[in-house]
């Protein structure tokens, strides 16, 4: 892997004293995309609410953001200002109130040109008639004086990435922005996506709790449990050789589209809250390879093969069946 | 926009009909003013004379009938206490009047709003707490019992300010600052809760996240989004500016509208009462009309709303 774009090191949040992120390390290179999966409250979009200094302030961070090896964390406000929108862009899961009911779209456009471009007036103008173009918005020079509420929920998840094309960001992070929508114009958002990734070669991360999207669209996969990322793998081996048994379990819930239909298996128990966190593995009180062992520290993450890493003592043994594992 | 508008003016209209229609009854209902203006020792030719001068003798019906003809010629009556026009009456003491709430209510939106403003960015910190502090307490205090502490402090303890009448502008100012502060608790209770709300809206962290400083984020995107239910409040103060200041005038005997309709009110004086209900009703109606149209200004949702109807 080539010099990081961003490097996330021991990133750790929580709020009120409860911890929502117990110690995360990711690296993003340039150009590259990175699925986030994991169930609700895992710490998805916190590590990435985080790392851009979006959290409130009763969250207490630690650890290391660097972007291209400037540490973040902390950074001075003027500072951030410059990365958000600028470097690394966000778009968020409900895009109907993600834009400001008061203003017009084009107005929400040209404010960030204006901010990290440097345009005014016409030129900006025309430069978001151009970027709701190039995200597929019909009608874009009349588009420019709707209001929010005129719009579709796809409509306005578009308006959403074209605001963070505005600065030309290195890195856009889409923290799920297809959740909201319709199934169809979920897959026009991915494709829409994809097809900017190639264009302006920017890194993606995309953020979700369906395997699916983010196998359709990323190279490699981060699977998060309880705050930490317990498996690290290139998409094509996520299917072939998971190695967590957590990653195991959510492949063995999915249901299969060739072969007899089975019954889907669902992993026993629930996610520990934060306050009762196991002392060792976070998994291992629902998980069907517990050995003692698996009790006495948080397991490091070990290296598989190349790229795939996961947290887990007993990754190395051969994957049984997913039938057989939570029968 | 058109039917809007017509409709709201309807409504309006209803609303004042009702206030004097209700008003009317009441008055009738409890007292006689007869016997009241006359006095208790009256002989009751006197009594009944005066009654068959002003109409009272007739049903109540076709003097609620003769009161409706005559508002729509512009008559609103005459006192029957020195039986000069009663409209004429009520607007010599409108700038009195105005000369305390105006004052107070630009004491209201200038410390109400920035307080609750700040205490909102500064959520649970000490800043917040202060100002909630001061906020619930000029709001849980009445006027008159803020009022009177107020005289017995600056007037009658430290003798800076008169405690009472209209002589000099010094007068004026324990029953603005009465007035000013009561609202401004008010209005820093709401705009801090409206700033909040909207502080924790998906489109402040949008703004956030696109690179806007937190100035900016403040002003040009919660602030708009925070005016729109703030403004109601508002201009419910702004509706109240003629009538509002019924206990504070007769705290400090200042010769307003409040104190006229307190002295009509006891004296059974009709149409001063009337005269005096109809104007509020109409400032009041009209303050909400205007707020109407200014959320169709501050909020592009509710601008659309008839042609998405139409839809």
């Amino acid at each position: 892997m080539s010099a990081p774009l961003v490097s996330l090191k021991g990133l750790r949040v929580s709020f009120d004293g409860q911890a929502a992120l117990r110690g995360i390390d990711l690296d993003v290179a340039p150009g590259e995309s990175v699925g986030l999966v994991g169930e609700s409250g895992c710490g998805k979009s916190v590590t990435w609410l985080a790392a851009l200094g979006l959290l409130p302030g009763r969250a207490s961070i630690s650890g290391s953001v660097k972007l291209d090896g400037q540490e973040l964390l902390p950074a001075r406000p003027q500072v951030l200002d410059r990365v958000r929108g600028g470097r690394i862009a966000m778009i968020f899961q409900d895009p109907a109130s993600s834009l400001n009911p008061v203003h017009r779209i084009g107005k929400q456009i040209t404010e960030a040109l204006r901010l990290h471009r440097g345009m005014n007036g016409a030129e900006a103008r025309a430069e978001a008639k151009r970027l709701l173009d190039q995200v597929g918005i019909p009608d874009a020079a009349r588009r420019l004086d709707a209001w929010p509420h005129e719009l579709s929920g796809g409509q306005n998840q578009r308006v959403m990435i074209a605001i963070a094309l505005a600065g030309r960001p290195e890195l856009l992070v889409a923290d799920e922005p297809t959740t909201a929508l319709d199934v169809t114009i979920q897959a026009q958002i991915l494709t829409l996506l994809q097809e900017l990734r190639r264009e302006t070669g920017m890194a993606l991360v995309l953020i979700s709790h369906d395997l699916g999207v983010v196998a359709d669209s990323c190279e490699r996969v981060c699977v998060m449990y309880a705050g930490r990322i317990v498996e690290q793998v290139p998409t094509a081996r996520l299917f072939e050789a998971p190695a967590h048994p957590y990653t195991r379990g959510l492949l063995g819930a999915l249901p299969p589209l060739h072969g007899p239909r089975r019954p889907l298996s669902a992993i026993p128990g629930g996610v520990p809250e934060p306050w009762a966190m196991p002392t060792g593995c976070a998994f291992a009180p629902r998980c069907a390879m517990h050995v003692s062992a698996c009790d006495a520290n948080v397991p490091e993450q070990v290296s598989l093969a190349r790229n795939h890493r996961a947290a887990c003592i007993r990754a190395t043994l051969p994957a049984p069946h997913p039938e057989t594992v939570y029968a | 926009m058109m039917r809007f508008f017509a409709s709201r003016l309807l409504r309006a209209a209803i609303t004042i009909v009702m206030v004097v229609t209700f008003a009317f009854i009441v008055l009738r209902l409890s007292g006689d003013p007869a016997q009241i203006i006359m006095g208790a020792d009256a002989p009751p030719e006197a009594v009944d004379a005066f009654r068959t001068a002003w109409g009272l003798d007739q049903p109540v019906w076709l003097q609620y009938f003769h009161y409706f003809g005559a508002i729509f010629q512009g008559d609103l009556g005459r006192s029957m206490r020195d039986g000069r026009d009663a409209i004429v009456l009520v607007t010599e003491r409108i700038p009195a009047t105005l000369a305390l709430t105006i004052p107070a209510l630009i004491i209201k939106l200038g410390l109400g709003i920035p307080a609750g403003i700040t205490a909102a960015l500064h959520r649970n910190s000490f800043i917040d707490r202060a100002v909630m502090l001061l906020a619930v307490a000029g709001f849980t205090v009445p006027s008159f019992v803020l009022g009177l502490l107020l005289v017995l402090v600056f007037a009658v303890q430290l003798g800076w300010l008169p405690s009472g009448g209209q002589e000099s502008w010094r007068h004026a100012i324990l029953p603005i600052i009465t007035m000013g502060v009561g609202g401004a608790a008010v209005l820093a209770r709401f705009t801090r809760s409206a700033m909040l709300e909207v502080l924790g809206q998906p489109y402040i962290r949008t703004a956030s996240a696109k690179g806007v400083p937190w100035r900016s984020v403040v002003w040009g995107h919660a602030l708009p989004n925070a005016a729109i239910p703030t403004v109601t409040i508002v201009g419910f103060m702004v509706g109240s500016l003629i009538a509002g200041a019924v206990v504070v005038e007769s705290v400090f005997s200042w010769p307003g509208v409040g104190r006229l309709l307190v002295v009509a009110v006891a004296n059974r004086d009709l149409a001063v009462v009337q005269c005096i209900l109809l104007l509020v009703a109409a400032t009041m109606v009209t303050a909400n009309l205007v707020v109407d149209l200014l959320y169709g200004l501050l909020d592009p949702r509710l601008r659309n709303q008839p042609k998405r109807a139409a839809a």
